[in-house]
């Protein structure tokens, strides 16, 4: 294969990197095109061939993921090592493409199975719900779009909830009764279990002072270290909060 | 079966915004046993299949949720004036590993890939179809992901069992534009990949 086989506009180049994710993808575009069997892949072709294909990506100035180059790398030492005789059975009496057909195996079943699941009466694609009217929207699906809520706005809130529970109190401070990590750990992991909780919802009724007090900066500790965001889904409804998780 | 258990659960169903299960039924109906409220439902279920309405009770993350029939959706996404939502196929990849192999670790994920997969977990996160599990005691703790509740609401499945069974690749297929189909024996054919979507329609010459 000429790299001019594979590219006869560059458009169509455009559309074929999008497909060629990864190194993977590219052998396994490679082995169909070339009509060959997964478990016997010609070594010497489909390594020419794939090193054709990233010569190609550089003439067009387009940086090579690492992940194509290791690969690369690893089809160059199975076709070396193709080429010794007897290598094929004195190493671990095994055919070395194998460190190639294995791996390609195990992707191919989860690209079959991801083609299933995709073929399911999808929803939002295929099948739908009633939607929830607004009253009762659930910040689950992007509907709304979120409005940030302000620090101002939070401790307006948190106010509020100092005046209904505790009217009249004065803020004092004592020893610590409520660590903030331990208030940390505790909104985590309801937000595990919930998703979104109520900004009201963090202070429950038996709460004293010190203890919502400590709630409340837990909170902004989550949120200025990322963890938490605040929204509401309009100005007048209640504010409400979120797990970001970093991948 | 009296007919008010079927009439309340129907309502319940009705105004729920999202999937209920029998045991959370239970919890506002304490006169009626999980039996009845289970029968009741799958009841209910059948009558809907057979009145032939443009809609079903269907039976999603282990929950109850009338849903349309997949028949009425062009009209259903021209009144929402959205074309359906869509995962990429490198999502739809991903998706597919977490399912199969949660818990997992997402440098697990990539061996399998073969690539970074690090974006695409972002964007799975976001979308709530795969969730943070734990982090694995391995240096650098690494995070653990499995997939959520809305995962089997949105692919229709009752819970993670119902998951198509993973199958073994026996043999590759070629394009699907047809080109030199390989000697594939009858019995072969259910176990060879459908190509889960290389969409690359190229016209290629044969080698010459």
């Amino acid at each position: 294969m000429s790299p001019l086989e594979v590219i006869k506009v560059p458009m169509e180049y455009e559309v074929k990197l999008e497909i060629f994710e990864g190194p993977l993808d590219l052998l396994l575009h490679l082995i169909r095109k070339n009509e060959v069997d997964i478990f016997d892949i010609p070594i010497a072709t489909i390594t020419d061939q794939y090193l054709a294909y990233l010569e190609l990506m550089k003439g067009f100035n387009i940086s090579i993921a690492g992940d194509f180059l290791l690969m690369a790398s690893t089809l160059m030492h199975i076709k070396s090592l193709m080429l010794l005789p007897d290598a094929v059975d004195e190493e671990e009496g095994e055919d070395p493409r194998l460190e190639l057909t294995r791996p390609l195996l195990e992707y191919m079943r989860f690209k079959e199975m991801a083609g299933e699941l995709s073929e399911r009466e999808v929803l939002g694609r295929d099948v739908f719900t009633r939607k929830p009217s607004d009253e009762m929207a659930e910040f689950t699906k992007g509907e709304s779009v979120p409005l940030e809520v302000n620090l101002f706005q939070l401790i307006d809130a948190f106010q509020q909830i100092v005046d209904q529970r505790l009217p009249g109190t004065q803020l004092k401070f004592r020893l610590e009764e409520w660590s903030i990590n331990e208030k940390i750990e505790s909104i985590i992991s309801r937000l595990k279990d919930q998703k979104t909780l109520y900004f009201r919802e963090l202070f429950a009724e038996e709460m004293n002072v010190s203890e919502l007090v400590v709630t409340f900066l837990a909170l902004l500790e989550l949120v200025h270290r990322g963890i938490v965001k605040i929204f509401q889904t309009a100005f007048d409804k209640d504010i409400r909060l979120t797990a970001v998780f970093f991948s | 079966m009296s007919e008010s258990l079927k009439g309340i659960l129907e309502a319940l169903v009705f105004a729920a915004d999202h999937p209920l299960t029998a045991s959370e039924i239970k919890g506002w109906l304490s006169q009626y046993t999980l039996q009845q409220i289970n029968n009741g439902l799958n009841e209910l279920k059948l009558e809907y299949r057979e009145m032939g309405r443009s809609f079903s009770l269907k039976e999603v993350a282990k929950g109850y949720q009338f849903r349309t029939r997949s028949d009425f959706s062009a009209y259903v996404l021209q009144m929402y004036r959205t074309s359906p939502s869509r995962l990429s196929r490198a999502a739809m990849e991903t998706l597919a590993i977490i399912a199969y192999k949660q818990p997992i670790l997402r440098q697990e994920i990539e061996k399998i890939r073969g690539v970074d997969v690090g974006g695409i977990l972002k964007t799975l996160l976001e979308k709530g179809l795969v969730r943070i599990v734990g982090r694995k005691n391995l240096p650098g703790r690494p995070l653990i992901y499995g997939t959520t509740n809305k995962f089997l609401e949105v692919f229709d499945l009752t819970d993670l069992n119902a998951l198509p069974t993973l199958k073994e690749i026996k043999k590759l297929i070629v394009e699907e534009d047809g080109a030199g189909i390989p000697e594939i024996s009858p019995q072969e054919d259910e176990d060879i990949t459908q190509g889960g979507g290389p969409e690359h329609g190229e016209n290629e010459a044969p080698e010459a």
